[in-house]
């Protein structure tokens, strides 16, 4: 006799797709965000799934901020070719260039916020109606309010106060020309259903997340890597630890743990034992108690 | 987690001074599920803000305004995970003007849980929160009688309450409910059984989340495969393959079926049931699978595959307990879009039936206005048919939404009666 329920990853992954061919069947233009980090890769691999003996029907595009780690970037380009999608990238560096942003200045200088910019070009110049990200409700307090599917006004604004009721698995994605859409298949995954997912199906991940020796600075708590963007301060100095990465932003932003996780079990063990939120190194995040639904309000991801 | 542990949604309704940020932070912070950053965050926002101790519901609340309000406005999702099962909170604010928002939260959950304080037993807001219970006909009820340790945990107050609430909910449609005497403050009976209350030979709050038996809220009979999509590939290797891809709303399909395919009527048998690269021997709710037939017949987004001797009603006039969600009213013979699983259609409110005062359960026959948060039974009409099943027997065969062509707006949810 079959037991006729799914356990908890199962109804996810099956929600996920639900969601992907949702966004497929009412969207004309969507693309998924892709970023490199374990989230949105995630994303890619349910949309496999959800397509399949198809490929994925629709691209993949990359906010490019010029201060990556350069294993995201070869993880990007490995990814598009294993799935054979087409890549759209948006780069922050044109934009600065073109003189759509200013660069920030300063040791916290972070180009974490001209990304809107590029990101909602990207999206007019590609006429995408939807965007499909890899956001978690259980991120951040702001995300905890955001929809499967979310509305972005013809400025590319969120409005939290005004968002459509979801009502049981009825998606309403209509919308006027020159609005667009996110959709979130993954809102209701925590961290630890992702790490939990990622060890099952034995999903590649770039390595940062992998425990490695890297050289990094000590900076308000965590540890940030050594990059060509890095400018140090005198009293700081850079050391090797064995650090491994928990979210992947820009490499000027997102500060390491010393880890002896090397493998997916260990980083499922480690993940179930943290005490601190993800989001916790991401200095993007430490500006201010509403500084991502400020963000978001604006057409962050 | 073990491989077989399941997935529970449950709902909490209710404003500050209920105890509910109380409960959902005691839920939380016991099953380690918030963090020492979160907890640093909210110590010194309630420090600024001059609160004696942490205000749990700077947790709960996201968004800037419900922190300045300190109002509960919108659905916040919370998820916590123990060792027995992953649970998804929809935390929903509970005064009346937010009907709404509770009636959104509610409409997946498998467990409601309504607070009432031990002090006061039965209020309005009660029967409010029992009624859209029963409404969006969520499976269980558990009754968290809260704040005991104000009435010295006393039998006979949480005996009063239950007889209270028996009262209530005999006029409605409610199964399964629980009662629980507790105090979220103190943690009697939430996570660890009270030893204040001797007298209560039940499980605690979270015992009874965790073992609840949940698997039969899914209608397992009538098999219903609403189509999403098709996939055809376009590679040499899958050229024949023509897929219907959709997520089961009921029911138990296998390869070998005799299915018919509504609205036409064509029938067929089903050929295999893929789940991506693997082939599987059945599939039931809430799967999403994609099923290949034996007969090549003209299928898309909108129809619904079910088993031939088990059909829905395919109609175009429908009654439905309709949930009004949008500021501007109801207006009787405008046009809607209707969409009733992937099928959308036309529709028009013929008819305003009663409206329900959702205090006191009262028919209202005289009123035909539709107000946002109201509820009303109405008769619909479609321009094509649609293939339903009534709420009570089927959540997703039975939910339709109504969207106004000129916003695009989702402006009403109904349940088909």
């Amino acid at each position: 006799m079959s037991k006729y329920y799914l356990n908890y990853l199962d109804e996810l992954e099956s929600e996920a797709i639900f969601i992907l061919r949702e966004v497929w069947a009412q969207f004309q233009n969507p693309v998924i965000l892709f970023s490199g980090g374990k989230d949105s890769i995630l994303v890619a691999h349910l949309a496999k799934k959800a397509f399949y003996p198809a490929k994925i029907p629709f691209p993949l595009m990359h906010v490019d901020t010029g201060h990556n780690f350069p294993e995201t970037i070869d993880f990007r380009d490995k990814t598009i070719e294993d799935l054979g999608v087409q890549l759209i990238v948006g780069s922050v560096q044109e934009s600065i260039d073109d003189g759509r942003v200013a660069e920030e200045k300063g040791k916290n200088a972070t180009r974490n916020s001209l990304q809107i910019t590029t990101l909602l070009d990207a999206i007019e110049a590609n006429k995408v109606d939807c965007a499909i990200g890899g956001g978690r409700r259980d991120e951040e307090k702001a995300r905890a309010k955001e929809r499967f599917f979310s509305h972005r006004d013809d400025f590319g604004q969120w409005d939290p106060k005004n968002q459509r009721p979801e009502l049981w698995n009825i998606f309403n994605g209509k919308h006027f020309q020159g609005e667009h859409f996110r959709a979130f298949p993954i809102s209701n995954w925590t961290e630890m259903d992702v790490w939990n997912y990622i060890k099952r199906e034995n999903i590649a991940i770039p390595s940062l997340y992998f425990a490695h020796e890297r050289e990094v600075v000590r900076r308000d708590g965590t540890w940030i890597p050594n990059s060509e963007y890095l400018i140090l301060e005198d009293h700081e100095e850079i050391v090797t630890k064995k650090i491994r990465f928990r979210t992947l932003g820009d490499i000027t932003i997102t500060g390491g743990d010393e880890s002896d996780a090397d493998t997916l079990e260990k980083i499922a063990l480690e993940v179930s034992g943290m005490r601190q939120t993800e989001r916790g190194n991401r200095s993007d995040d430490k500006r201010s108690e509403s500084a991502m639904e400020d963000r978001k309000r604006q057409g962050y991801f | 987690m073990l491989d077989n542990n399941q997935l529970l949604r449950f709902t909490t309704a209710g404003s500050v001074d209920d105890g509910k940020s109380t409960l959902i932070g005691r839920l939380l912070y016991d099953s380690k599920s918030i963090f020492e950053d979160q907890i640093a965050a909210i110590e010194k926002t309630s420090k600024k803000k001059g609160h004696d101790g942490v205000d749990m519901a700077l947790f709960t609340d996201g968004l800037r305004d419900e922190r300045e309000q300190g109002i509960t406005i919108d659905v916040a999702y919370r998820y916590f995970t123990t060792p027995k099962r992953k649970f998804i909170i929809a935390d929903t604010p509970g005064h009346i003007q937010y009907t709404r928002n509770m009636v959104t939260g509610a409409s997946t959950a498998n467990v409601a849980t309504i607070l009432i304080d031990a002090r006061h037993g039965v209020i309005e807001q009660t029967k409010r929160h029992t009624f859209i219970a029963s409404l969006l006909q969520i499976p269980h009820i558990i009754v968290c009688i809260n704040k005991m340790d104000l009435v010295d945990y006393s039998e006979e107050v949480f005996n009063r309450i239950v007889g209270e609430f028996e009262q209530i909910a005999s006029k409605m449609l409610v199964t399964d409910v629980r009662f629980i005497p507790m105090s979220a403050l103190l943690g009697d009976n939430v996570v660890n059984k009270s030893e204040n209350m001797p007298w209560y030979q039940g499980a605690p709050m979270l015992r009874t989340l965790e073992t609840m038996h949940i698997s039969s809220d899914i209608n397992k009979i009538d098999a219903r495969f609403p189509v999403q999509t098709v996939l055809r590939p376009q590679s040499d290797e899958h050229r024949d393959y023509r897929g219907y891809a959709g997520r089961i709303a009921s029911g138990i399909f296998r390869p070998g079926d005799d299915i018919t395919v509504m609205p036409s009527g064509f029938t067929s048998k089903i050929k295999s049931i893929d789940e991506s690269e693997r082939e599987i021997e059945e599939a039931f709710a809430p799967m999403s699978v994609s099923i290949t037939l034996e007969d090549d017949i003209d299928i898309s987004r909108g129809d619904m595959i079910v088993r031939s001797n088990n059909k829905p009603e395919a109609s175009q006039d429908i009654e439905v307990m309709l949930c009004w969600l949008n500021d501007s009213p109801a207006k009787p013979r405008a046009k809607y879009s209707i969409r009733h699983t992937s099928n959308e259609q036309k529709a028009m409110i013929k008819e305003i039936v009663y409206k329900v005062d959702i205090n006191t359960f009262d028919r209202n026959t005289v009123d035909k206005s539709l107000n946002m948060n109201e509820i009303s039974k109405v008769k619909i009409r479609t321009t094509k048919p649609l293939m339903i099943d009534s709420y009570r027997e089927n959540r997703t065969t039975g939910s339709v939404i109504l969207i106004d062509d000129t916003t695009n707006e989702t402006v009403a949810a109904g349940m088909i009666v």
